[in-house]
C-alpha cells in the first residue's frame, strides 16, 4: 500500500506514447503549484469535467486554485476529463483518476470539487469518480472517500445529480471553499467524529452548503412533485447561494496558469463585473449572479499587468456577462489601449450587446490590431420575440451598430440568435434572415465594398431554473430542425444577399438531452447513470454525443414511472407545481420570476436596476447584497514603468 | 472606402540569436506547436525584444529547425531569434531559462555569425532506451539491420501509409546495456543522417522488428542527444554552433 498523495506519474508515462496530444496529462504550466502533501491538513482536487483544452482556461476553477493554494492548511490540484483513449488504457492497467500537477491519486484528496458550467459535464463526472475508485452514489462511500462536492451554474439544480454528490454549493466559490476547508480540517483534527455523516451535518448546518441526502422528495402519482423536506434537523429547508462582496478584494487571477498545451482560450482573463441586471428572461447566468458588483477601474488595470508579466500572453479578454455594461468601460478601454498600443498585446470584450457605443469600444480596443469580425446577440429574430424575452433592442438600433462597424473597417458581423424561445413562431425565426438581409444592404451602403459578411449563429434555447422561462415548454427537436431549415432555404433562396450571410447552426437534439438534465429532479439520475454506462462521455462534442443513446436510457430507467423525456421537456409548468429546485435558494422571489413569466407573455419589458428603479426581484433583500457600480472618479491611469530589460548588450559599459 | 487600420513601424532585426535547448522528462510530451508557443510566451515575460514581422497579423521572428517529435526527449534541438535590440547572449540563456517551465531548458545562446545553419544540421545523434530488453537480443537484431542493404518500413503520415528505407539513412548502430536500472535495460545509440524522408528513431526500431521481430514489451525512451555536421567517422557529430562561436571569439579579440 502506497502512502496517500504518492505520484502515479511513472505509471500514467507508459500510456502516454499511446494516446493523442498526451501533453494535455502531463502539467506543468507556468505558474503551477504542487506543496509536499503531508504539509497541510486539507487536500483539494479541482475538476472542470471536460477535455483540459476546455477545463484549463475556466477562471472559476483556476481562482479556486489560487485562493486554496495561498492557504498555508490547504493545496488543491487540477483534473480533467481523460479522453476515451486514455480511459480505454488507464482501466487496462488500473491507473487512477490524476491530477495534472503531481499526479496524485484523486481518490486520496478529502474533497473533489466539480465546476459544472454547463449539464453536458455530468457523465464525465461519473467516469472521474469510477476511475478515482470512488463509488459513485454517494450513499455508499464511508470516510475513506473524498467529498464530493459540486459549484457552477448548473449546481442551481444538481437535483439530477443529487445521488452522486456529497454537496452542492450554489453562487460564488471563492469563500465558499474557505468554508468547507475549515470544517474538514476541523472535522479531521477532532479525529472525525461522526465518521462521514458526522462531517456533513456540520457542512449542512451553514445553511449555505446542500447536503442532498438530507432532503427527501415525495411525489404525486401524476409525477409531480408533491414536496422536498429535510430528514435532519441540521438541513435548513432553503439553501442559499454566496455571493462575493467587493471584487477589488479578491484580485484573482494573481498568478494565471499558462498551459503548454492548446487550450480554447490562448489569453490572459480579468473579470471586469460578475453579476448582470439586464433581465434577459432566457439568461440563467443573469438571474443567479445578481447583483451586479463591479471591479475598479484600476483593479481591471492591475490584474492586467501583473498577469501579461506573469503569462507572456497577447490578448486580453475583459471578461463578464455583458462587458460593456462596466460604469467606467470606456476609461477602462482607453487607458488600457493607451498602456499597450506599443506592444503586441490587443485587448477583447467577449460579451456585446447590440450598441453603437460598443464598436466604439470595439474601435479603440482594435487601435492597433485588425478589425475582423464583431459579434453581436440580439437573441430574437423579430421585433416581438426581443419583447418575450427583454431583450431590448430595436431593429434601427442594430442597423445602426452594424453601420458604425462597418464604417468603422470591420468586414464581419456575427449575430447569435436563438430558436425554440416560448411563444415563437416559423415567422419569429423567418425574420432573422431578413434582419440579415437589412444588415448586409447597410453594410454595403456605408463600406461601398461588396465582400462584407454578416454571419448568423443559432443555437437551440433551452429553459433553465431560477428564470422566468422555467415554467416554459421547450421546444421539440422536430420542430426546431423544421425552422432552422425553413430559415436556411430562405437565406439560401435570396440572391441578392444571400451569399454574404452565413448560417451556423445545431441541431435540436442535443438541447433536449440538455433541457432534461436542467430541469430533471432526482429520478434523471438513474438516467445518467444508465446512459454512462451505455458509453455516454464528453456529451458537450458532437462526435461524441449520442442522442438515441440517451433516449434509450431514459425510456428504459423511466419505464415504470408516469413522467418521460417529453414531460421534462416540452410540457408547460404551472405556478402551482413544486420545481425540482425551489428549495435552492438563489435569492430571486418567486413571486417575481412568475410575473415576470406572465410579462414575457404580455410582451412587457422590465428594467435593469442599475438605471431604473428596484424590480423587486429580491436578491438584494433576500442575501443582503447590494448593486456595487462605479464610477470611481478615476479617468486616467499612469502609465505602467518597466525597469530596463536585463538582456541588452553593453549594459555594464 | 473604408479606413483601415494604421500601418505600424516594424522595428528592425538587429540581431540574431542561436539556441541551443532540450526538451526532458514529462514535457519531451509537448509538440513542436506547444514549445513554440511556450517559446513566443517565454520572450514576452523575459522581456526580449524580438522581432516582428511585418504585415496584417505580425508574428514573432523565430525560426524552427527539424524538431524532434512529440514523445521524443531531447538535448539538442535548436531555434533561431531575431531581436531588435543588441543582446547579451549569456544574459539571454538566463532570463529564458528562468521563466521557461522545468524541462523545457535553454542551454546555450550565440550571436549567428555564420549563414546556412540548417544545412549544418546533417546528421542526429540518438539514444534509445530500452527496457526489458536483453542486450544480446538488441545485439543481433542490430547485426542484422546492419548487414541489409535495405529495411523498408511503413509510417502513417498526413496522406495515409508511406514506405521507405529506414537502413541507408543509419550511419552508425551501437549496443550497450544499463544494469543499474530494474530492470535491466538495453540501450541503442544511433547516428542517423537527415534526408527526406526523414527516418525517425521509431522508424528504426520498426526496422529491427521487421528484420529481427524485436518488439519492446514498454514504450522505449528515446533522446536526442545531438545533431550537427557529421563526423568523419560515423559515430558522432560536431557541434553545429562552433562556427558562431569561433566567429565570437575571435570579435572578442578585435574588441
Amino acid at each position: 500500500m502506497t502512502s496517500p498523495g504518492t505520484s502515479v506519474f511513472d505509471r500514467l508515462e507508459r500510456l502516454l506514447p499511446f494516446v493523442t496530444k498526451p501533453i494535455q496529462y502531463v502539467g506543468g504550466e507556468v505558474n503551477a503549484v504542487t506543496k509536499p502533501w503531508d504539509s497541510v491538513a486539507v487536500h483539494w482536487a479541482l475538476m472542470y469535467p471536460d477535455a483540459y483544452e476546455v477545463g484549463a482556461p475556466n477562471q472559476g476553477v483556476q481562482i479556486l486554485y489560487e485562493v486554496l493554494n495561498e492557504r498555508d492548511d490547504a493545496l488543491a490540484e487540477r483534473t480533467y476529463a481523460v479522453w476515451p483513449d486514455l480511459e480505454a488504457l488507464m482501466r487496462e492497467s488500473g491507473v487512477p483518476q490524476f491530477t495534472v500537477d503531481a499526479h496524485r491519486p484523486v481518490g486520496d484528496f478529502d474533497v473533489l470539487g466539480l465546476s459544472f458550467s454547463t449539464e453536458l459535464g455530468y457523465t464525465n463526472m461519473l467516469t472521474a469518480l469510477d476511475l478515482a475508485g470512488i463509488p459513485l452514489s454517494a450513499a455508499e462511500r464511508d470516510e475513506t472517500h473524498p467529498l464530493v462536492v459540486a459549484g457552477g451554474h448548473a449546481a442551481f439544480n444538481p437535483e439530477p445529480i443529487a445521488d452522486f454528490l456529497d454537496v452542492a454549493v450554489l453562487g460564488d466559490g471563492e469563500e465558499a471553499v474557505l468554508l468547507i476547508t475549515d470544517i474538514v480540517r476541523e472535522w479531521k483534527a477532532a479525529g472525525r467524529p461522526g465518521g462521514r455523516g458526522g462531517l456533513l451535518v456540520e457542512l449542512a448546518r451553514t445553511g449555505s452548503l446542500y447536503v442532498p441526502q438530507f432532503y427527501d422528495v415525495d411525489y404525486l402519482p401524476d409525477g409531480r412533485i408533491q414536496r422536498v423536506a429535510p430528514n435532519r434537523p441540521e438541513a435548513p429547508w432553503r439553501v442559499s447561494k454566496h455571493t462575493l462582496m467587493d471584487l477589488d478584494e479578491w484580485p484573482y487571477p494573481r498568478n494565471p496558469l499558462v498551459p503548454l498545451a492548446e487550450t480554447v482560450h490562448e489569453r490572459m482573463s480579468v473579470e471586469i463585473f460578475r453579476g448582470c441586471t439586464r433581465g434577459c428572461r432566457f439568461c440563467q447566468a443573469g438571474m443567479i449572479t445578481r447583483p451586479v458588483r463591479e471591479r475598479s477601474i484600476t483593479g481591471i488595470a492591475d490584474i492586467v499587468e501583473n498577469g501579461l508579466e506573469k503569462t507572456g500572453y497577447e490578448e486580453v479578454g475583459l471578461l463578464s456577462l455583458s462587458s460593456a455594461d462596466h460604469s467606467e468601460i470606456a476609461d477602462v478601454a482607453k487607458n488600457l489601449a493607451d498602456r499597450y498600443e506599443e506592444s503586441q498585446v490587443s485587448l477583447s470584450l467577449p460579451s456585446t450587446r447590440v450598441d453603437a457605443f460598443n464598436v466604439d469600444l470595439a474601435n479603440e480596443l482594435s487601435r492597433n490590431g485588425r478589425r475582423s469580425g464583431l459579434t453581436f446577440a440580439p437573441e430574437g429574430g423579430s421585433e416581438r420575440m426581443r419583447k418575450v424575452i427583454n431583450k431590448q433592442v430595436t431593429e434601427e438600433d442594430l442597423i445602426r451598430t452594424v453601420t458604425t462597424a462597418y464604417a468603422g473597417g470591420w468586414r464581419q458581423v456575427k449575430l447569435y440568435f436563438m430558436c425554440g424561445l416560448p411563444t415563437e413562431t416559423d415567422e419569429d425565426v423567418l425574420q432573422i434572415a431578413s434582419l440579415a438581409r437589412e444588415v448586409i444592404k447597410a453594410g454595403r451602403e456605408v463600406s461601398g465594398r461588396k465582400d462584407i459578411r454578416c454571419t448568423v449563429s443559432i443555437g437551440g434555447f433551452v429553459p433553465k431554473p431560477h428564470t422566468p422561462f422555467q415554467w416554459a415548454a421547450q421546444l421539440d427537436h422536430e420542430a426546431t430542425d423544421a425552422r432552422l431549415r425553413a430559415l436556411k432555404e430562405a437565406i439560401r433562396n435570396d440572391r441578392e444577399f444571400g451569399r454574404s450571410i452565413g448560417m451556423r447552426y445545431h441541431d435540436g437534439r442535443p438541447g433536449i438531452v440538455e433541457g432534461i438534465l436542467s430541469r430533471g429532479d432526482r429520478r434523471v439520475g438513474g438516467v445518467i447513470l444508465q446512459a454512462w454506462r451505455d458509453g455516454a462521455r464528453f456529451d458537450g462534442w458532437s462526435e461524441h454525443f449520442s442522442f438515441d443513446r440517451w433516449m434509450a436510457a431514459a425510456d428504459a430507467v423511466l419505464a415504470d414511472q408516469p413522467v418521460d423525456v417529453d414531460w421534462y421537456t416540452t410540457r408547460e409548468r404551472d405556478r402551482t407545481e413544486v420545481l425540482p429546485w425551489e428549495h435552492l435558494d438563489s435569492g430571486l422571489d418567486i413571486e417575481w420570476l412568475w410575473d415576470d413569466w406572465q410579462d414575457a407573455l404580455a410582451e412587457i419589458p422590465v428594467d435593469d436596476c442599475r438605471w431604473s428603479p428596484c424590480s423587486d426581484c429580491g436578491v438584494c433583500d433576500q442575501m443582503g447584497t447590494e448593486i456595487q457600480i462605479g464610477p470611481t472618479g478615476v479617468v486616467t491611469l499612469p502609465m505602467p514603468v518597466l525597469p530596463p530589460s536585463p538582456v541588452l548588450a553593453g549594459r555594464e559599459g | 472606402m473604408a479606413p483601415r487600420p494604421p500601418e505600424r513601424d516594424i522595428a528592425p532585426t538587429v540581431q540574431k540569436l542561436r539556441f541551443r535547448y532540450a526538451k526532458r522528462g514529462r514535457l519531451r510530451f509537448s509538440s513542436a506547436r506547444d514549445f513554440q508557443r511556450a517559446l513566443e510566451r517565454a520572450l514576452r515575460r523575459a522581456r526580449i525584444p524580438m522581432a516582428y514581422s511585418a504585415g496584417f497579423s505580425p508574428h514573432p521572428k523565430v525560426s524552427y529547425t527539424n524538431t524532434a517529435a512529440t514523445g521524443v526527449a531531447s538535448e539538442a534541438e535548436y531555434v533561431e531569434l531575431g531581436v531588435t535590440r543588441e543582446c547579451d547572449p549569456v544574459a539571454v540563456r538566463d532570463a529564458l531559462d528562468a521563466v521557461l517551465p522545468p524541462g523545457l531548458d535553454v542551454l546555450e545562446v550565440v550571436v549567428a555569425r555564420t549563414k546556412d545553419f540548417a544545412h549544418r544540421l546533417e546528421a542526429s545523434v540518438w539514444r534509445i532506451e530500452l527496457p526489458e530488453i536483453a542486450l544480446t537480443d538488441l545485439e543481433s537484431a542490430v547485426a542484422a539491420l546492419l548487414a541489409a542493404d535495405e529495411v523498408m518500413v511503413e509510417r502513417m503520415t498526413k496522406n495515409g501509409p508511406r514506405t521507405f528505407d529506414a537502413r541507408a539513412a543509419v550511419v552508425s548502430a551501437e549496443c550497450a546495456a544499463e544494469e543499474a536500472v530494474d530492470p535491466a535495460c538495453a540501450i541503442l545509440t544511433l547516428v542517423v543522417r537527415h534526408g527526406t524522408p526523414s527516418v525517425r528513431p521509431d522508424d528504426v526500431l520498426s526496422a529491427l522488428r521487421g528484420v529481427a521481430d524485436l518488439v519492446p514489451p514498454v514504450p522505449p525512451r528515446v533522446t536526442r542527444l545531438a545533431q550537427g555536421p557529421l563526423h568523419e567517422a560515423g559515430t558522432t557529430v560536431f557541434d553545429p554552433l562552433a562556427p558562431d562561436r569561433v566567429d565570437e571569439a575571435e570579435a572578442a579579440r578585435t574588441r
